[in-house]
């Protein structure tokens, strides 16, 4: 499965990922970083998931794939 | 490799004027030469032009780039940008670690749902426009009538910003985008608007509470606590009001008259709504209206995709170009609204891209969701040969558009 983290110091805030996926990314009301709501999200968003880690124009965020053991860890 | 010849091309070139939808042809020839082409500005400076999409991106997203106009041989496209790169900087011509905590302070507003939560008022000032243009009556110039009242009146009201004002702010930004002209025209247009934009956020320190808008927020949030000095207050008013209105005004347009020179990708459009975000990137992809973006200068020796830029020499990343390039979209130069080119560069890459995305989308889509059913028989009301293209601009765009229907 996949796991998603974010550098919240390298995000700009730009909501790239938002519009991918509002089920895995949002933005904090304070300052506008992106935060992973869904860090290991389902299966049918692996490609979604992926396209928005290749469209953050920050490189701020990791798409790995992980064992489901990993993931309970 | 040293870029002291003599000899290198003048950049920028120049478009072809019978293919007005079209980057100039060069770009493409570039390309196709591999790496990034060596050109010369107008005053005897040397730059690095990229125009592949792979090395573009990587320019952009290279923090050894610097994009400050006071950094010893950034590149002026000509002496009226230099003049308008030589006033109070804002955040997108600072670099880290300066560049961050100043584009924060805006970044939340531009959130994404924030934007979303804006829908329904643009949509509602987009039928209210359609209404005026109707009862007027055909003939009707879409630039002047639709694209800039819809786009100065969302960004007046953002920033909380006297929608009356609006000739004022439009003229003075049009005047500060031209890019043949004397340096004193952008220079007189930027200290007209930072005047306004002075006495506009005075008002607003003297009495913070008295609006909730985006600018009275900034002084409250930013200003008042010392985060953010008056003058900063001020040309990041400015850029906001010119970024916010005059980009998506040029985008209305061309997109419009792209959709009528290619019928079929109309309807397409109107049989499927669901086509919409794609058109609308589409449309971004295929315009690029930043024609120049992006110029950069060297702080190290920086290996580009094999290419070695050396510390000290400037480059520009050409947005315009990389949106052609046809290893990143297939058959690059046709406008095809079901390709989805939503990884496109016309918002930019890296830490600088576009602040107000989130907004230009929401206006683009609530104005091609409508116009064709509002307005089933829209058509151009001259010879497009007619129609006049802003080729001496920084952004490009149409001066007028006259349709009927």
């Amino acid at each position: 499965m996949l796991k998603v983290t974010i550098n919240q110091n390298l995000c700009v805030g730009a909501g790239m990922c938002v519009l991918s996926s509002a089920e895995v990314f949002d933005q904090r009301d304070e300052d506008g970083v992106a935060v992973v709501l869904e860090p290991y999200p389902p299966e049918r968003l692996s490609d979604v998931v992926r396209g928005a880690a290749r469209k953050c124009p920050a490189l701020a965020i990791t798409v790995e794939e992980v064992t489901d053991a990993g993931a309970a860890g | 490799m040293s870029i002291d010849t003599v000899d290198a091309p003048l950049f920028p070139l120049k478009r072809d004027a019978r293919c007005p939808f079209d980057p100039p042809p060069e770009y493409s020839e570039f390309r196709a030469a591999g790496g990034p082409k060596k050109m010369r500005l107008w005053n005897g400076q040397h730059c690095w032009i990229f125009t592949s999409f792979e090395d573009v991106r990587k320019v952009m997203t290279e923090m050894r780039f610097s994009s400050a106009p006071t950094t010893p041989n950034f590149p002026m496209l000509s002496p009226s940008r230099e003049a308008v790169l030589s006033t109070q900087p804002t955040f997108i011509r600072m670099d880290p670690p300066a560049h961050g905590p100043l584009r924060r302070m805006f970044t939340r507003e531009f959130m994404i749902k924030r934007v979303e939560a804006m829908r329904p008022r643009i949509e509602g000032l987009v039928s209210e426009l359609y209404d005026e243009l109707e009862d007027k009556g055909a003939p009707a110039e879409i630039v002047h009538e639709f694209a800039l009242p819809l786009t100065s009146t969302v960004i007046s009201e953002f920033l909380g910003v006297p929608a009356e004002d609006r000739l004022f702010f439009q003229e003075q930004s049009r005047l500060k985008m031209l890019m043949d002209v004397g340096p004193e025209i952008p220079r007189d247009a930027s200290a007209r608007l930072i005047d306004y934009f002075d006495q506009l956020l005075k008002k607003k320190e003297a009495d913070p509470h008295a609006n909730d808008d985006m600018l009275s927020r900034l002084v409250i949030d930013h200003v008042q606590p010392g985060h953010l000095s008056h003058e900063d207050a001020v040309a990041h008013a400015d850029l906001l009001i010119m970024a916010g209105h005059e980009t998506t005004a040029n985008q209305i347009a061309l997109g419009l008259l792209t959709f009528l020179q290619n019928p079929d990708q109309k309807e397409l459009l109107l049989g499927e709504p669901a086509l919409l975000k794609s058109a609308v990137d589409e449309m971004l992809r295929y315009h690029s209206i930043v024609q120049y973006n992006a110029p950069r200068v060297a702080l190290e020796d920086v290996d580009i995709n094999g290419h070695m830029v050396r510390a000290g020499e400037a480059v520009f990343a050409l947005v315009a170009a990389a949106n052609r390039d046809p290893d990143a979209f297939e058959c690059p130069n046709k406008f095809d609204i079901t390709r989805n080119p939503d990884n496109h560069l016309a918002f930019s890459y890296g830490v600088h891209q576009c602040l107000g995305q989130p907004l230009a989308r929401t206006e683009l889509q609530s104005v091609f969701g409508t116009i064709f059913r509002r307005f089933p028989g829209l058509r151009l009301a001259v010879p497009f040969e007619e129609v006049e293209f802003k080729f001496d601009h920084f952004v490009y765009g149409i001066e007028a558009l006259p349709v009927a229907w």
